[in-house]
């Protein structure tokens, strides 16, 4: 019993993995839309506060981090609503599978659509920023274990306005706020390694989030779906 | 006794109707105690003189602040494990009042920060995780309100508060874990570093802020009550009473 509930499981996230990824290779503008906004913004800051370079080293880690934290929270809104409206998403409660394995397969792909490009993308725009090559490791560290917290986070926040008057800036009031603790152990991570010292304990307060927020969150995000479909 | 007879919205408004004047009263009665203990009582203090004195609205406001978004997230959880709809409507009627102290504990920590440590605000770890305590009590506000069923906004800003309740350890320990602007706690159940004077007023001024908030929070989850149940038999029926 507990074989076929684990493979269902498995079978669940690998299917929504799979359907999400296809989707979104699909219609690439969506994802590349986010890439663009990202890059777009990180480049926004040197012509606005002055191309400095030591300013820029200094505020380097922080621009780039929120950055990926408005880009994650672009592409929440299509993370559940399209499923929610055309009906997919209560037909895909119905299904055998256990409803978190494929809510956190829903979720991972939205991380590999949105939060690993960023991840790969970030030491591009390191340089223009003049970041060391330590403080780029320490960044890509840093995004590599933060991004997949805040498609976790932000699914679950997306899930809980599905239907609700004033969407997009709702999901703003709620998810950004949360957001913060990764961003200031995300952004302290590529900090430290730029003063000179170790960026180990943010990676490591980062990496425990990660954990706590993997096995807590999918529940409720199907706690969330189960109420907007009630 | 039945212990679920008041969990029915007609019945509860009737006992909050009743404890709401009491918990005024109470509140009005320990906050004259507290300021006249405050100001009239209590030493001025060796370092900070006169301005010390806020102390007795800025303590009292932040520990009500989290200790009322505790509450509202204990609602929230019987609200969904239960389905208690009264439990739900508990959770809203709380909510404005938080956010409010809330802001009093922002606003005047900025009046103390000011003549003391020089500046209205600083990016510390305690002001920063006040102030994502505040937009989480915006959040819970707007997600309860942005749904035509109210029962559906009830339900989603109670699994909303029960998130968003990772951030109260983080608040209350921030001056332990972060060695920052904001002085370490004072009180404790261990002890206080405090005058005595100073101490019985800001536990006054806790009480008449805590009588306070129950005292809003009835009256706002009667008037919840009567907007949910205006096509209920006891509601008209109060109705053609009065």
């Amino acid at each position: 019993m507990s074989a076929a509930a684990e493979s269902s499981f498995a079978a669940g996230f690998a299917w929504a993995i799979a359907r999400d990824v296809r989707l979104a290779w699909r219609h690439p503008g969506e994802a590349l839309l986010v890439i663009a906004f990202f890059t777009l913004v990180a480049s926004l800051f040197p012509l606005g506060v002055g191309a400095e370079r030591e300013l820029l080293e200094r505020i380097g880690p922080g621009v780039i981090w929120v950055c990926a934290l408005l880009a994650a929270f672009v592409s929440l809104p299509a993370l559940f609503s399209s499923d929610y409206a055309d009906g997919s998403l209560e037909q895909m409660t119905l299904s055998p599978h256990p409803m978190p394995g494929w809510v956190s397969g829903k979720i991972a792909a939205h991380w590999a659509i949105s939060g690993l490009p960023l991840t790969v993308l970030a030491p591009l725009l390191g340089l223009q920023y003049a970041l060391s090559a330590d403080t780029l490791v320490a960044l890509v560290c840093a995004l590599a274990l933060g991004t997949p917290v805040l498609s976790l986070l932000g699914a679950a926040c997306s899930a809980l306005t599905l239907g609700a008057r004033g969407g997009g800036m709702l999901l703003a009031l709620l998810a950004l706020p949360l957001f913060i603790p990764v961003l200031v152990f995300g952004a302290g991570a590529a900090e430290a390694q730029a003063a000179g010292q170790s960026s180990a304990a943010h990676l490591s307060l980062l990496a425990a989030g990660l954990i706590l927020a993997a096995i807590a969150l999918p529940s409720a995000v199907c706690a969330a779906i189960r109420i907007a479909l009630d | 006794m039945n212990w679920f007879y008041f969990a029915s919205p007609a019945t509860f408004y009737r006992l909050a109707g009743r404890m709401a004047p009491g918990c005024f009263a109470l509140a009005a009665i320990f906050a004259a105690a507290g300021l006249y203990v405050g100001f009239l009582v209590a030493p001025s203090d060796a370092q900070q003189g006169e301005v010390y004195r806020i102390i007795f609205i800025h303590v009292p406001a932040a520990w009500m602040s989290m200790f009322l978004y505790f509450v509202m997230a204990c609602y929230g959880a019987i609200a969904l494990t239960f389905n208690a709809r009264l439990a739900a409507m508990m959770a809203r009627a709380i909510a404005p009042t938080g956010a409010m102290l809330t802001f009093v504990a922002l606003w005047t920590g900025a009046f103390w920060g000011r003549p003391t440590w020089g500046t209205y605000w600083a990016w510390d770890a305690r002001m920063t995780s006040e102030l994502v305590l505040l937009f989480l009590y915006f959040g819970f506000l707007a997600l309860a309100n942005a749904f035509e069923d109210a029962r559906r906004g009830d339900r989603a800003a109670a699994l909303l508060a029960l998130i968003g309740l990772v951030n109260l350890p983080i608040i209350y320990f921030s001056v332990l874990w972060w060695n920052t602007l904001h002085q370490g706690a004072t009180v404790s159940f261990k002890g206080t570093s405090m005058h005595v004077a100073m101490l019985t007023g800001m536990l006054l001024m806790a009480l008449a802020f805590w009588f306070y908030a129950i005292g809003t929070a009835l009256v706002r989850v009667r008037s919840i009550i009567l907007e949910r149940e205006r096509r209920s038999q006891w509601v008209r029926a109060l109705k053609k009473g009065s």
